[in-house]
């Protein structure tokens, strides 16, 4: 299924591009499309992601931009 | 955005006292230029610790801070100061011009309503558009923005659907009529019934569409990503290279100025310029594409556009308007055009039928109502057509086959159309065609992609005369007449497999009976979204006017965004490859450095506006 976050604070393109790569790394993630003039990110799970899940995903947005806040939209 | 340009003012200020400060006592100069520089850059070094805490290494701000820290070290104080200054200068006109992008792009689509007045009893209350449920009533007022699809109940007045179809005139609707959200109201106050909840209404539809188009992406556009994984550490491991090789192969050579080279070349590595420039421009061109009323579902489609060789187009609802409609009335010898059309549209009366329809149409347009009174003993002969008693005599109206049924002589011409032959008591008394109509740009539009160098084809179920009839009009390349659903699929892939390599396959059609062919095509182009659910799932790109002409205008649309895409990506590369190579041997300073990193950014930035603007045709 696929999911919407809101990515606040996403102001370097290139960041965008960093952390499509590191979310898409992460296990249950089929596919993560980030884009950068929404500021929105749509991660394709499975099943509906978890508690765990989305704490995983808010660590690795985190870890590539600590600019970037990730919310759930 | 005001603070930050308050800080930098002072901090430039500082800056230029300082360039008047003696060079003794060295300390005090030191310290007027530590000050301005703590004053431009704290953040930056800041963000750089913090994103090295986070294992974060090669960031922008490390690159800067590295850069500057490095400039101090080696004495040269004001190029330290100087670099962290342009910069942050950069950086800040980097955001306003994205800022700028994302509102532009988001006043495009400002056909979001903010509020429906629900009307319960006598009282109007005002709601957030998702608490209405269907079957609601609501008033609109004059000046405000429909927030639901649903039909007119009471009053009439203009709506302007130029948000959602590009199309200025405005459109009259009256109790009965059909309405879209999104659409302005003009000049009436209208009570609406709702017919569809907020998620499901059209604007949120288009909305959500255009929205998520960035996400899906264009081949350059991860082509430039991958680039930018590759480029970045290329660079720095060249860097590396550049302060640690000459000093120790080159005789004489001093290491703090091979130090200050590599530093340069950090500041050169990000690619950010790339990155943000080019789905900056797809987004653009998409935005554009909107405004002129077609909705383009992903950067991917309209890359593909750029690169259409074949235009592959249903006929029916495509190129025609899908409405039957009388185009001529062939009286036989002792009859008149009238009385033709009077039998015709009298004995066709008890069927609703598209062709008795069109009859009935033509024949009340020009004279009183059909009297159905005067039409007696109606016998429909299915496959052959009908026979009535009107004003006491024996009509009979159908194909050729009745009238040889009949025993009637009649017209054996091959017509492109549908041919209505009329008999009165046992004698020929001539045909009525009817035909589909050409949509009133459809000349123009296949005169235009062939103008553009694309090979036409159209596909249909109707009979070979009236298919080619409609081909020869239009001057359409390829005509295949009599095709079943899955005949069109054959005829797609045998186009598929026919086509260059690079050269895409568009198809057109209304979206209604074509889904399977849509989806096989390289890019599936649906007419007259407008309402139509159907056609807005299966296709990838949407014609919200049911106009084939904005086909050109699609096509003009991307060239110019891939235009504008490889402008950026040569502009970018080129750039920062050329201070590189200067860097390398020493020809240019810091500043040059910085330059290629955020000017350029700033300038693609701006290129990639251009993809919004569209012109007219």
């Amino acid at each position: 299924m696929k999911k919407t976050y809101i990515l606040d604070g996403l102001d370097c393109a290139h960041c965008a591009a960093e952390i499509e790569n590191n979310v898409s790394k992460l296990e249950g993630v089929d596919s993560v499309s980030v884009s950068f003039l929404t500021t929105k990110m749509i991660v394709e799970t499975a099943e509906e992601p978890t508690a765990d899940m989305v704490k995983k995903l808010k660590k690795t947005v985190k870890k590539t931009d600590p600019d970037v806040e990730m919310k759930e939209a | 955005m005001k603070k930050r340009i308050i800080r930098l003012s002072v901090g430039a200020l500082i800056f230029v006292a300082a360039l008047f400060v003696p060079a003794e006592p060295w300390w005090l100069r030191l310290a007027v230029f530590l000050a301005a520089y703590g004053v431009i850059g704290y953040k930056v070094i800041f963000k750089a610790v913090r994103n090295i805490c986070y294992g974060k290494v090669f960031d922008e701000n490390f690159l800067m801070a590295i850069a500057s820290i490095g400039a101090f070290a080696i004495g040269e104080y004001p190029e330290a100061v100087a670099v962290m200054l342009f910069y942050q200068v950069g950086e800040l006109f980097e955001d306003f011009a994205v800022g700028r992008s994302r509102r532009s792009i988001t006043d495009l689509m400002d056909i979001r309503p903010d509020y429906a007045n629900l009307k319960i009893g006598d009282k109007v209350e005002k709601v957030e558009p998702d608490q209405v449920k269907i079957g609601d009533l609501i008033l609109v007022r004059p000046g405000e923005k429909l927030p639901l699809d649903g039909v007119v109940v009471e009053g009439d007045s203009m709506v302007d659907t130029a948000a959602l179809t590009g199309e200025s005139a405005p459109r009259e609707v009256m109790v009965g009529s059909q309405v879209l959200s999104g659409c302005i109201n003009l000049n009436g106050l209208l009570v609406v019934k709702v017919t569809k909840v907020f998620g499901e209404s059209t604007v949120s539809k288009i909305l959500d569409l255009v929205e998520n188009a960035t996400i899906k992406k264009a081949k350059t556009e991860n082509f430039i990503t991958r680039f930018a994984v590759v480029y970045t550490p290329v660079v720095v491991m060249a860097a590396v290279v550049l302060a640690v090789v000459p000093p120790l192969v080159i005789e004489g050579a001093v290491f703090t100025d091979w130090l200050y080279r590599a530093l340069e070349f950090l500041v050169v590595s990000c690619p950010c310029a790339l990155v943000i420039s080019v789905p900056l421009s797809f987004f653009g061109g998409i935005g554009g594409a909107s405004k002129a009323g077609v909705l383009i579902k992903g950067s991917n489609y309209l890359e593909a556009m750029a690169s259409a060789e074949y235009v592959v187009m249903d006929k029916t609802g495509t190129l025609t308007q899908g409405v039957f409609q009388v185009e001529k009335c062939q009286p036989a010898e002792g009859f008149t055009e009238a009385e033709l059309l009077y039998y015709g549209a009298h004995v066709e009366s008890y069927s609703t039928h598209p062709i008795s329809t069109s009859l009935k149409q033509a024949y009340e347009a020009g004279n009183g109502l059909v009297d159905q009174n005067k039409v007696k003993n109606v016998e429909e002969l299915s496959g052959y057509g009908v026979t009535a008693l009107i004003d006491g005599k024996l009509v009979a109206a159908g194909n050729g086959k009745l009238m040889e049924q009949k025993k009637v002589d009649y017209c054996q011409d091959q017509m492109a159309g549908t041919v209505v032959h009329v008999a009165i008591d046992q004698t020929y008394a001539g045909y009525i065609l009817i035909a589909d109509k050409l949509k009133e740009d459809a000349v123009s539009a296949v005169a235009g992609l062939k103008k553009r160098g694309i090979q036409t084809v159209m596909l249909t179920g109707d009979n070979r005369a009236a298919g080619e009839a409609v081909g020869q009009k239009l001057g359409i390349d390829q005509v295949y007449t009599e095709l079943l659903p899955d005949g069109k699929v054959e005829k797609v892939e045998a186009l598929l497999a026919g086509k260059s390599k690079k050269g895409k396959l568009i198809f057109v059609g209304d979206g209604i009976n074509d889904a399977p062919v849509l989806a096989r095509a390289d890019v599936g182009v649906a007419m007259g979204g407008l309402g139509s659910d159907a056609a807005i799932e299966a296709a990838d790109i949407v014609i919200m006017n049911d106009e084939p002409s904005k086909l050109t205008k699609i096509m003009d649309i991307a060239r110019k965004t891939m235009v504008i895409v490889k402008e950026n990506i040569v502009f970018a590369l080129g750039i920062k490859l050329l201070v590189l190579a200067l860097c390398a041997v020493g020809l240019v300073n810091m500043w040059a450095a910085v330059f290629a990193d955020v000017g350029v950014s700033v300038l693609a930035i701006l290129n990639s506006f251009r993809a919004m603007r569209v012109k007219d045709q």
